[in-house]
Parts: structure tokens; C-alpha cells; sequence
């Protein structure tokens, strides 16, 4: 073990694979070749169409040991990872890895294929019962979790090398144009699958909603698609999608979204040229785009454009006006979808063209302010997403750390949930370090990174509750107590990996009491 | 005792409270068992909590199960505390929290446009009600507390006035009428332990308030508090109406009247409307009684918290009427409601040139101002300077009119 720039233990090597320790968040630059997919000759090019998964499973000479790949898009709805790997292990297959951009409760019977051997490691973000299964130390190697860029980054530099991948397409012709825009399963942008489409030793497209020749637009290109086949369903729209995002009716959020819109104003920002924001699908999240509305109209701003996840307050604000374009990496709801599809300012992204570390397509420091969540904070702004307080792995990366790239980062988070205070001595896990997270909204008061004097200043004036942050840890901890610390097994059963491909923080196996 | 007393107290399955089951025993000391969503960062810590609780009850020998759902600690201890209570009498004051916040003496003057209610049983509302910027909180003991739950509550609410920091707030306790046998109780438990202003509901004469003061004026010396709790009576009968000025001016504890529509109608056997026409003389006469008493008089609440608008115009009308302030149920109602108690900056403008007419006059040696051709009376003067000084508590001033007004507005 080697410990990285923040301090954290580090194994040297894992599962055979060497590991670069975090350098610091801006240390990396890239380097080297990108990787490339095998030249291959289609002399029946025009005839990808297979008659069913297994004839598709068949053409695509899966073995024991190789590495599929998956999209998350349809979220909790997704049945396209499930059917696979049902099929995969139905074969007999074993010691597979796989690669999806994310995994949801939907996904829980993968944990009898982990027992049985038929997965034995994943990259990916693992959201609920697959990630409670990895702090058991269920799965055989070592996972990785990365950003939606660092999945990128880590296909483009060659760290993965998927041999099929499978695309979940609510709309696709026998060629393999697809895209998410319409179906009955349409889940609006599918811009996380293009990687895999460029980079994948085959890549297949399944469908439940196969078109004429050709789909367009062609979010994913025929051009990169070896099979195409038709499934009865890849989800459940209901689960996809949901119908309507809400904001919160929590007074206490409400507040804390309050509390950043008038950040936001209060730092002079809104009188700069050229605004641009990202905020995400959650309740404290879309609050804060009503109140930010709000301060916009009264003070007749127009932002340039504003970087989704989409949702129907963002879409509103685009029909309103006060957005001029939607730069949209998912869509949350089916306004955003509608949107996607009907409004030309309303533009899909890719993280290649969007949030990737390792591309000349990485936007987000051009991003005046972004607004993200999280489960701790520590008193020296490190941040976690991945675990609990209580040790357990349950949430992905998302694109919390390419988002951490904007001009500044803002943390909203309530500084008590329930009796667990946000705000720790140490972070239990960190996904993104205090030298990138600028700003901490609570509802009991405003804590800015001592680092960033520049905006401290811009602050001065403002009768926002301005604080630092081992006040709001004491406010906190005073009424809640210290919570204890979790009990660990010696086994890292995760890695977190930083948008450059270093290795930031590890996560262990618990100690579970009998 | 007996093996098979057993009590309950708290409410299962709720967000930041917890469910306590407590079996009285003759021997064996205490046995603990703990379910909790949050036991493995807490169990020991609510373990300890629930010790020295009973330790300082001075129950020895019992079972106890705790089902938590992340309550804090002050939580804990009045949910042990009221279970307690109901196996057996306990002598003295109970198992208090150690104060978290020093506040200071009551404060008479201060605006009262917005008092935020809080169901005084539900400890996850009432945590974060002094951060929304209301100018006074509310605990309630009364209408939002069923019969059962009054002893808990009241348990509770003494908790959270020494545990969490309400800021500027004004605190209010709305306690149980005395007729009822829980009104007494309300007020020994919470005078002691920090509340600034004691709400009396269904006060209908000056009587109810003397003998609420008479109970203040005992636990203060008792408790040699060294300052004086003030009272606000909630008028809400035809009768307590007619008795306003008797009410205002029964007690110099009295810093407000306020209306309560809701019961008002019933008794007068009226439909509460939206427009409020069948209150519309009442209040006008609440307004004339607390006037005529010298003090603050407070508007009901607006029950639509979906209705913005409504409550926009429900709360200009009320400040039509001569009301300085109204009850609010939700936090999204705060905002709007001070707003509309704002004066705006033209009355602030015109306010800040009768204040100058008047000095320049003073200065000249003249009895007369004027502004144009009008002439600038006493009543107008009067009205000027509060708007004045309301305006500077709402920091609406720039730092020179603040100096203006200091220099003119106190004495004269």
C-alpha cells in the first residue's frame, strides 16, 4: 500500500494490475495512443439482422472470461442487462467482467451470477443491491468505479477493452442506427453507449422497436454496429423514465435551493456574460432551478446554455427563454425526452464531446457554475458519493467528478439527514478532493473553500449565512454526536478512480456482525 | 411494582422520533434493547442516552425497548422521559437536556409579522423551524396534540427549547387552555427552560390572563428566573372579542392579541369563507382593543398553503385593517407575508421627507412643516417615524438614513 496526494492507502497492484496512485486533480495529462477496435470486413454488411439472442450470442463468439459491455439510459427500468447475462450464464459461461455505465436495483438477480461464478468482476457504477453485494465481498476482483468521462476516458486509453458490447436502442434500423428519442421504451439521450460503439470488438444492437432503414438521427452509427436483434422489450417505460420529476416539498431543501440560487446571484455571477449552469435531477436540485428562474426574470438574464440531465423545470426554462440551449447528457423525465426530440437548442451530448478528461472535447471548465449532491463532506471539502457513513457502497460516481471541472463547484446538501450529520472529520470514502469543490450550501449555512479567497470576497455584502465549515460540523455534531466509524475486513472490494485514471480512494469489505 | 406494568410513549416509525416500550421491574437492573436505522453509527450512544436517563429518574430496574428512527438525543430522553411518567410518579424536575443556546431576557418590542406553528409532538418539524426567517416560532401543545399524546408533548417541547437554536426567533409556547386539566402542567414544564412568550388560547376575558400571570409570576420566582415571560392571548370567541381592551391591558406581560378565525366562526355559528366577511367586525374590533390596550395585534392564519395569491391578498387586507402581523402553517408562506409587511420604498421615500420637513422646521424655529402646500400634523409625523423604524429593522435604510432617523426618531 502506497498512499496517494490526499493521504489514502493505496494498493500497489490488484487482481495482477498495477495501480497509479492520485497525483492531484489536475496532475494527469494524458499521454500515449488511444486504443482501437480490430479492422473488420463485412462482405454481408447490409445483413446484421439475427433472428434471436442466441443466434446474436452466437455470432458474437462469446467466451469464458470476457468483457460486455451495457448503457444505463434505462435506468431502473433497464431489462437488457438481465436478459444477457440470464442467457450468458444459461450457456454456461463463466468469469465474465462486465462493463455497464451503471447498474440499478432492477439488476439485483445479477448477485446469484456472481455467486455462481459466472461474474467475476465489474466496472461500473453499482446503485443499491449489486453495491451492497460488493461491500460483502461477493464479487471475486476488485471493481472499479469511475465518472461517466473516466468510463470514457478508461476505453478510449485502453484500461477497458470490451469484447461485446450491448446497446439497449429504443429506436434502431437493421443496419444499427439507433437512438432513444422515440418507442415505447424511449429514454430520450443515449450518448453513454457511443464509446462502447467506437471501441468494442463487436458491438450489438438490441431493440424492441426496429425501423426502416435509416434511423435518424444516428446517436449510434450502423457504421459501428456488427449484429442487430429484436427482443420483445429492453424495459419497463414506467421505470425508464418517470413521468414527472418533482421538486421537493421539503421547507429544509427548499431552503438550502434557495440558499445556492441566491449564491449564485449574490457572487455577481448573473451580471457576467454568457451564465451557464448544471444542476441535477434532485429534489434540492430542481428547487434550485425554480428559484434560480426566478432571480433570472427579475434580473432579465438569459444563460447561454445550461448542461443537463434534463428534466421539465430545465425544459420550461428553455421554452421560456431563459436558457438559449440544453446541452443534455440524460434525460429524467418525459419533458426532457419531448424536448430532446422536438427542440432544436435542445442538443445531445456524448462525454466525448462533453465531460471527458482525456478529449479535447471536455467542456465542463467552461461551465460557470455547477451543482451537485453528496452523501459526506469532509472539513476539508473532500467529497463522497460512493458509501454511506455506515461503509456500505451504494451509490456510482454519476458525472460527479467531470462536473468538478466547472468554475465553481457547489456542494447542496441538508447537514443533518436524520441524525447523520454531512459534514465529517474524514470522509469515509472520497470520490473527489477538497482542492475541486469550491463552495457548501446547508440549510444552516454557507461554508466556501478557503482556497477560492476570490469568491469569499464576492460574497462580502451578501446576508447570506456565510459560515466555515468546521462551524457547521460543530452546529451539527453538537445536536447528532459523532457517529461511529464502520468495522473493516483487510479485502479491497473497490477502487475509486480519479477522471485521469489514479486510483483516489479504495473501498473495503465490512465487517458484518453476526 | 409490578412485572406486567408496562408503558408506551413516541411515535413508531417516524422520521427523527422513536417508539419506547418500558417495563417496570422490582429487580435486575436495567435491560436495554435498541432497534434503530441508524444503530450501527448510534446504537452505543442511544444506549448511554437511555441510561442515564433512567439513571436520573431514578429508575433502577426495568426493561426498555427502543425503536429509533434516528431521533437526536433530547428526543430520546423526553420519549424515555414521558414513558417514565406514565409507570410512576417522579419526583423533581425531570431529565433536562443541558441548555445549548443563552438568549437572553424576552423581548417585548420586536416585529411580529410572521409566527410559524409547529405540531409541538413531532420533533423532525419543530428542529428546523427557526431557520426560515419567521419572526417568532410556535410550539404548539394545543390543537395540533391530541388528548393523549398532551403529556409527551409537553415533555418534548421543554427539550427542544434547551436543545435547538431557533436565533432570532422569538419562542412561543401555545399551551392547553386552563380550563382544561393539561393547561397548568403546559406551563410549569415550559416556564422554567427558555420560552420567551406564552400563547393562551380561547381567552375570553381579563380574568384568564391574571390567572395565567399569577402561575408565571410563581414559577418565576420559584425558578428565580430573573426576567419576565410575556404573554400573548389568542382571541377567538365572540365573547373574548368583545373583551379585547380588558385582555390587552390585564397584564404588563401582554405584548399582543391574536385572532383565531377557525374557532371564532364556530362560535359565532358562521361558515369560515376565504374573504373572511363573517369576522370582518370582530377583527376590526381586536384591532381597536389592542390599540386601545397599547399593544401588538396579530392576524389567523391562511389555511391554503397551495394558494400564494390568496394569501397575498388576505395579508394586505389584514394590514388594512390595522394588523401588524399573521399566523403562518407553512414556511413557503414567510416570504409573501413580509413582503406585503415591507413598506415600500415610495413610503419609505415620503416618510423620509416629512421626517426632514419637520427637523428642517424645528431647526427654523417654526411650529409648522409643510410639504407643498401641505401641512405635516402629528399623526402624520407618527406614522412617518414607524415607517421609518420599520424600515431600518428590515435594514431597508441606507446607512445615512439610518443616522437621520436615530438622530430624530427616538425621543420626540
Amino acid at each position: 500500500m502506497v498512499p496517494n496526494a490526499l493521504g489514502r492507502l493505496i494498493p500497489e497492484e490488484i487482481d495482477g494490475k498495477k495501480l497509479k496512485p492520485f497525483m492531484g486533480a489536475h496532475a494527469g495529462h494524458g499521454g500515449g495512443r488511444k486504443a482501437a477496435p480490430p479492422i473488420r470486413a463485412v462482405p454481408d454488411y447490409a445483413k446484421k439482422l439475427r433472428a434471436s439472442l442466441d443466434e446474436t450470442i452466437d455470432a458474437c463468439g462469446i467466451k469464458d472470461g470476457m468483457t460486455i459491455s451495457f448503457h444505463h439510459h434505462l435506468r431502473n427500468g433497464d431489462y437488457v442487462v438481465n436478459m444477457v447475462v440470464d442467457k450468458l450464464a444459461e450457456r454456461g459461461l463463466k468469469d465474465l467482467t462486465l462493463v455497464p455505465s451503471a447498474l440499478f436495483p432492477i439488476h439485483e438477480p445479477l448477485i446469484g451470477h456472481i455467486e455462481n461464478g459466472v461474474i467475476s468482476h465489474i466496472e461500473g457504477s453499482m446503485n443499491g443491491p449489486v453495491g451492497r453485494a460488493c461491500s460483502l465481498g461477493k464479487i471475486s476482483k476488485a471493481c472499479i468505479l469511475r465518472s461517466h468521462g473516466g468510463r470514457y476516458r478508461a476505453i478510449q486509453d485502453g484500461d477497458i477493452q470490451i469484447d461485446v458490447a450491448f446497446i439497449a436502442a429504443p429506436a434502431a434500423d437493421h443496419f444499427g442506427n439507433c437512438n432513444g428519442h422515440s418507442g415505447p421504451s424511449a429514454c430520450g439521450v443515449m450518448g453513454y453507449a457511443l464509446a462502447d460503439s467506437l471501441y468494442a470488438d463487436k458491438t450489438v444492437v438490441l431493440t424492441d422497436n426496429l425501423q426502416p432503414f435509416p434511423v435518424f438521427p444516428w446517436v449510434i452509427r450502423g457504421g459501428n454496429v456488427d449484429h442487430v436483434c429484436t427482443v420483445e422489450k429492453i424495459g419497463d417505460p414506467e421505470l425508464i423514465i418517470s413521468g414527472t420529476t418533482r421538486i421537493t416539498r421539503s421547507p429544509t431543501r427548499q431552503l438550502i435551493a434557495e440558499y445556492a440560487a441566491r449564491f449564485v446571484r449574490d457572487i455577481g455571477m448573473l451580471d457576467e456574460p454568457d451564465f451557464s449552469f448544471q444542476s441535477g435531477a434532485g429534489g434540492i436540485s430542481l428547487a434550485f432551478l425554480k428559484y434560480l428562474g426566478d432571480i433570472m426574470r427579475e434580473k432579465g438574464v438569459v444563460a447561454r446554455f445550461a448542461r443537463g440531465g434534463s428534466n421539465r423545470y430545465l425544459v420550461d426554462m428553455l421554452e421560456e427563454g431563459l436558457i438559449e440551449y440544453i446541452l443534455d447528457g440524460q434525460c429524467f423525465d418525459l419533458a426532457g425526452v419531448r424536448s430532446l426530440r422536438e427542440n432544436p437548442r435542445h442538443l445531445e451530448t456524448d462525454p466525448f464531446t462533453s465531460y471527458c478528461y482525456h478529449t479535447k472535447g471536455n467542456f465542463a471548465p467552461m461551465v460557470k457554475v455547477g451543482i451537485l449532491g453528496a452523501t459526506e463532506i469532509d472539513i476539508d471539502f473532500n467529497v463522497n458519493v460512493n458509501t454511506h457513513t455506515d461503509g456500505w457502497l451504494l451509490h456510482g460516481i454519476g458525472g460527479f467528478t467531470d462536473v468538478t471541472d466547472s468554475q465553481i463547484t457547489m456542494i447542496t446538501a441538508p447537514l443533518l439527514r436524520g441524525r447523520l450529520p454531512v459534514i465529517t472529520d474524514s470522509v469515509t470514502t472520497v470520490t473527489a478532493p477538497g482542492e475541486v469543490i469550491d463552495v457548501l450550501v446547508t440549510e444552516r449555512g454557507i461554508a466556501v473553500n478557503p482556497a477560492r479567497e476570490d469568491i469569499l470576497a464576492r460574497l462580502k455584502g451578501s446576508d447570506l449565512p456565510v459560515r466555515t465549515i468546521g462551524e457547521l460540523r460543530d452546529m451539527a455534531v453538537s445536536l447528532s454526536g459523532v457517529p461511529e466509524k464502520p468495522e473493516y475486513e483487510d479485502r479491497v472490494v473497490a477502487l475509486i478512480e480519479w477522471r485521469d485514471g489514479t486510483v483516489i480512494d479504495t473501498v473495503r469489505q465490512l465487517k458484518v456482525q453476526a | 411494582m409490578s412485572d406486567s406494568v408496562q408503558t408506551r410513549a413516541g411515535r413508531e416509525g417516524k422520521k427523527g422520533d422513536l417508539a419506547v416500550r418500558l417495563t417496570g421491574k422490582d429487580a435486575g437492573g436495567i435491560e436495554i434493547s435498541i432497534e434503530s436505522s441508524v444503530g450501527h453509527m448510534f446504537s452505543r450512544q442511544i444506549e448511554k442516552t437511555a441510561r442515564e436517563t433512567l439513571n436520573s429518574l431514578g429508575i433502577e430496574n426495568c426493561e426498555i425497548a427502543i425503536d429509533d428512527m434516528g431521533a437526536f438525543d433530547y428526543v430520546i430522553m423526553a420519549r424515555i422521559e414521558a414513558a417514565a411518567r406514565r409507570l410512576r410518579k417522579i419526583d423533581g424536575p425531570g431529565c433536562l437536556p443541558g441548555r445549548k443556546v443563552d438568549y437572553g431576557p424576552p423581548r417585548r418590542e420586536r416585529l411580529r409579522r410572521t409566527r410559524l406553528y409547529m405540531p409541538g409532538n413531532n420533533p423532525d418539524l419543530m428542529r428546523n423551524g427557526g431557520l426560515y426567517g419567521a419572526d417568532s416560532v410556535i410550539l404548539d401543545l394545543e390543537d395540533s396534540v391530541s388528548p393523549g399524546e398532551k403529556d409527551a408533548a409537553r415533555i418534548l417541547v421543554r427539550n427542544t427549547l434547551l436543545s435547538i437554536d431557533y436565533f432570532d426567533c422569538e419562542r412561543i409556547v401555545r399551551i392547553n387552555p386552563l380550563s382544561t386539566e393539561y393547561g397548568a402542567d403546559d406551563l410549569e414544564m415550559v416556564v422554567p427552560h427558555g420560552v420567551d412568550t406564552i400563547l393562551v388560547p380561547k381567552c375570553e376575558s381579563a380574568e384568564d390572563v391574571k390567572t395565567v400571570d399569577k402561575i408565571i409570576t410563581g414559577l418565576e420566582k420559584k425558578h428565580s428566573l430573573g426576567y419576565e415571560i410575556l404573554i400573548m392571548p389568542l382571541i377567538e370567541t365572540a365573547k373574548g372579542i368583545l373583551n379585547a381592551y380588558e385582555t390587552g391591558s390585564a397584564s404588563d406581560r401582554v405584548v399582543a392579541l391574536c385572532f383565531g378565525a377557525e374557532d371564532f366562526t364556530a362560535d359565532i355559528g358562521a361558515e369560515r369563507t376565504k374573504e373572511g366577511t363573517e369576522s370582518f367586525a370582530a377583527r376590526s374590533m381586536l384591532v381597536l382593543g389592542a390599540k386601545a390596550a397599547g399593544v401588538q395585534v396579530i392576524d389567523t392564519v391562511f389555511s391554503d398553503v397551495q394558494d400564494e395569491e390568496g394569501l397575498i391578498e388576505n395579508t394586505k387586507e389584514a394590514m388594512a385593517l390595522g394588523f401588524e402581523g399573521k399566523g403562518v402553517i407553512h414556511p413557503a408562506q414567510i416570504a409573501p407575508i413580509h413582503a406585503v409587511f415591507s413598506p415600500a420604498p415610495e413610503r419609505i421615500e415620503y416618510a423620509k421627507k416629512v421626517v426632514a420637513a419637520i427637523e428642517k422646521a424645528r431647526s427654523e424655529g417654526s411650529g409648522v412643516a409643510t410639504i407643498g402646500s401641505k401641512m405635516i400634523d402629528a399623526p402624520i409625523e407618527t406614522r412617518a417615524r414607524k415607517i421609518l423604524r420599520l424600515a431600518e429593522a428590515l435594514g431597508l435604510l441606507e446607512e445615512e438614513n439610518k443616522e437621520l432617523n436615530a438622530k430624530t426618531g427616538g425621543g420626540s
